[in-house]
C-alpha cells in the first residue's frame, strides 16, 4: 500500500486486511499492455496519414483524386451492403425457428451454427474453392447431371465473393437475432392473433418491431466486418472485386504509407461510425459474449 | 394453411443451416482422396495427404509455431484479462467506458488496419519475423474473449458469499482464491478456449509480422491457397475442424456447468 493511496483512503491499511487496493487497479496491467503493444502502434500508423515531419494532408489529397480508390470504396460498400442484406434474409428464418423449437432442438441447431462459426476462415474459404472451382464439386455435379457441358466460371467471380462472405458472416447475424427472439414474450403474438391479426400481421406488427434491436446488432456486426474483409475476397474474387482492405495491404507492401494510412483512417472511420450507431441501441458486450 | 406456412419456414431454415454446415464438411472426404487433383467423389481412399502433413517440415514447423505462439498468447491473455475483468466489473474509475472500449476494440477493428498498424511500429524495432511479436499481437486480439467471458461469470457470483468469507476472517485474497475463483473458473476456461482459437486462427497478423522466420499454420495455408492447391491442405483443414469441434465442445460443457452453478441456490 503506497503512502499516497493510504492517505486518500484512511480506512485502508488495517493489519487484518493486508492489501486493500481499489479493485479498479487490477485493470491497469491489461490497459498498459494494450496501450503499448496495440493502441500506440495503431495510433502512430493512423497519425502517419496527417503527419510526416510536419502536418500534411497529401495522403488524403492523393486519395481524393485517385479513381481506383473511389472505385474500390464503391465496391466495398456495395459488397458489404449486399452481404448484410443476404445475411438478414437468410438468418432471420433460422433464428426464428430456433426460438420456437424445444430447447434441446435449439441447442442442436446452435451447434450447426457454431461449428462453422469457429472453424478457420481459411478452411471455409478453401471449402468454397473446392466447391466452385472449374473442376470443383458443383461443376462436376452439373456436368454429370447433364445440366451443362462446359464447366461454369464460378470461382473468381463476384458471386463467389458473395457466397463465401455470406457463409462466413451469417452466424454474426443469427446469434444476436436469436438472442433477441428467444427472450421475446410470445404471449404477445397469441394476444395479437386473439385480437384478429393474421399470422403475417402478428409477425409484422409484433415480432418484427420487438426484434429490431437484434436486427440492428446483426446488421451492424455483419456490415462492419464485411467492410474490412480481406481473406475471402482475395482467394475467391476476381480483379474487379478488389476491396478496400486488399488495396491497403497492397499499398503497404509497396511501402506507400501516406496512402495506406489515409485509407486505413477511412476504413476505420466507416466501421466506428456504424458502431457508434449501434452502441446507442444495444450494449456491445452482450452481442459479443461467446461469439467472435 | 398454417401447417404449410410452418413447413415452408422450417424448410427454409433447414436449407440455410445446410448451407452453413455442409460446405465445411466437404474438405473431409477430399483429405482422404487418392487423387492428386481435386476430384469429387474421391476415386479412392488414401492417407497420403496426412502423411505429407505430418512429415514435411514446412507443415510441421508451421503447426508448432502456431501451437506454441497461440498457447503463449492465451496464457498472456488470461493473466492480463482475468484481473482486468475483475477490475472492470468491481471497480469504479473515470474513463471506465473508454477502457472497456479499448479492450473490446480488437474484435471489431478491421483486421487489416490492426495488422498494418502493428507492422508499422514493430518493424521499426526489428520485431518482424520474431515469434514474440506474434505472441503479443495475438494476445491483444484474443484478450477481449477472456474479459467478456470472465465478466459474465463474475456477474453471476453472489457477492454475499465473499462477504461471508471476509466476515469469517478470510483475507481479501483468501476470499477471492477460495470463493470467487472456483465460481468463475468455468468462465476463465471458456474465455481461454475462445482466446486460443482466435490466436491460433489469426492470419492477417501473421501475414505482416511473421516474416519468413515465424510462419504459422494459417500463413502456410494462405500461401498454399494462393499458389498451388495440393490436397495436403485438405488434411490440414480436416485436422483444424476436428480441433475446433473438440475445443468448442469443451467450451460448451464449461458454459453449461457455469449455468448450473449460477442457478443452484447458494448453500
Amino acid at each position: 500500500m503506497s503512502v499516497a493511496l493510504s492517505g486518500a483512503m484512511p480506512a485502508a491499511g488495517r493489519r487484518s486486511r493486508p492489501w486493500r487496493l481499489p479493485p479498479s487497479l487490477l485493470a491497469l496491467p491489461l490497459l498498459a499492455f494494450l496501450l503499448i503493444f496495440y493502441a500506440y502502434p495503431l495510433a502512430s500508423m493512423l497519425l502517419r496519414s496527417v503527419y510526416d515531419q510536419g502536418w500534411t494532408f497529401s495522403g488524403f489529397g492523393a486519395l481524393a483524386g485517385d479513381a481506383v480508390f473511389w472505385r474500390v470504396l464503391g465496391t466495398t460498400a456495395q459488397v458489404a451492403f449486399v452481404v448484410t442484406l443476404a445475411c438478414l434474409l437468410l438468418g432471420y428464418p433460422v433464428a426464428y425457428v430456433m426460438s420456437r423449437v424445444r430447447s434441446g432442438t435449439a441447442n442442436l441447431l446452435m451447434v450447426l451454427v457454431l461449428i462453422p462459426f469457429w472453424t478457420s476462415i481459411l478452411v471455409r474459404t478453401y471449402a468454397w474453392m473446392a466447391l466452385l472451382g472449374r473442376r470443383g464439386i458443383v461443376n462436376n455435379a452439373l456436368i454429370a447431371m447433364g445440366v451443362v457441358d462446359q464447366p461454369l466460371q464460378l470461382m473468381n467471380t463476384r458471386f463467389a465473393v458473395y457466397l463465401a462472405m455470406v457463409h462466413v458472416l451469417l452466424p454474426f447475424m443469427i446469434l444476436p437475432l436469436y438472442a433477441v427472439l428467444r427472450g421475446l414474450d410470445w404471449r404477445l403474438v397469441q394476444a395479437a392473433e386473439g385480437l384478429g391479426a393474421g399470422p403475417l400481421g402478428a409477425f409484422r406488427q409484433v415480432v418484427l418491431p420487438l426484434s429490431l434491436p437484434g436486427i440492428a446488432a446483426g446488421c451492424v456486426l455483419v456490415f462492419t466486418l464485411a467492410l474490412g474483409f480481406y481473406i475471402t475476397p482475395v482467394l475467391v474474387g476476381s480483379g474487379s472485386d478488389v476491396m478496400l482492405s486488399m488495396l491497403i495491404g497492397d499499398l503497404v507492401n509497396r511501402l506507400d504509407w501516406p496512402r495506406a494510412s489515409a485509407m486505413a483512417v477511412v476504413l476505420l472511420a466507416m466501421v466506428l461510425g456504424v458502431f457508434a450507431l449501434l452502441a446507442r441501441l444495444v450494449p456491445l458486450g452482450r452481442v459479443l459474449q461467446g461469439g467472435r | 394453411m398454417p401447417t404449410l406456412r410452418r413447413a415452408i419456414l422450417y424448410g427454409l431454415a433447414g436449407l440455410v443451416l445446410a448451407f452453413l454446415f455442409l460446405p465445411v464438411l466437404v474438405v473431409v472426404p477430399l483429405s482422404f482422396s487418392s487423387a492428386r487433383y481435386l476430384s469429387f467423389p474421391p476415386p479412392g481412399f488414401s492417407l497420403q495427404w496426412y502423411e505429407n502433413f505430418f512429415s514435411r517440415a514446412a507443415w510441421t514447423d508451421a503447426t508448432w509455431m502456431s501451437l506454441w505462439t497461440a498457447v503463449a498468447s492465451t496464457i498472456l491473455a488470461v493473466l492480463l484479462g482475468v484481473p482486468a475483468a475483475i477490475g472492470l466489473t468491481r471497480g469504479r474509475f473515470p474513463g471506465k467506458a473508454l477502457a472497456q472500449a479499448l479492450i473490446l476494440s480488437p474484435v471489431v477493428a478491421p483486421g487489416i488496419v490492426v495488422a498494418i498498424g502493428l507492422y508499422y511500429v514493430y518493424a521499426r524495432y526489428g520485431m518482424v519475423g520474431r515469434p514474440v511479436a506474434l505472441v503479443v499481437a495475438q494476445a491483444a486480439l484474443a484478450v477481449p474473449f477472456v474479459v467478456i467471458n470472465v465478466s459474465a461469470a463474475l456477474g453471476g457470483v453472489d457477492r454475499r458469499l465473499e462477504q461471508a468469507a471476509l466476515n469469517l476472517g478470510a483475507t481479501p485474497w483468501g476470499a477471492f482464491r477460495q470463493v470467487t475463483l472456483p465460481l468463475i473458473r468455468p468462465g476463465i476456461f471458456a474465455g481461454a478456449i475462445f482466446a486460443f482459437v482466435t490466436a491460433f486462427d489469426e492470419l492477417l497478423i501473421a501475414l505482416f509480422l511473421a516474416g519468413t522466420t515465424a510462419v504459422t499454420l494459417p500463413r502456410r495455408m494462405w500461401e498454399q491457397l494462393n499458389y498451388s492447391i495440393d490436397p495436403t491442405i485438405a488434411a490440414a483443414s480436416s485436422l483444424l475442424i476436428a480441433l475446433t469441434t473438440v475445443l468448442l465442445g469443451g467450451a460448451e460443457i464449461l458454459r453449461r456447468r457455469a449455468e448450473r452453478q449460477r442457478t443452484t441456490p447458494a448453500e
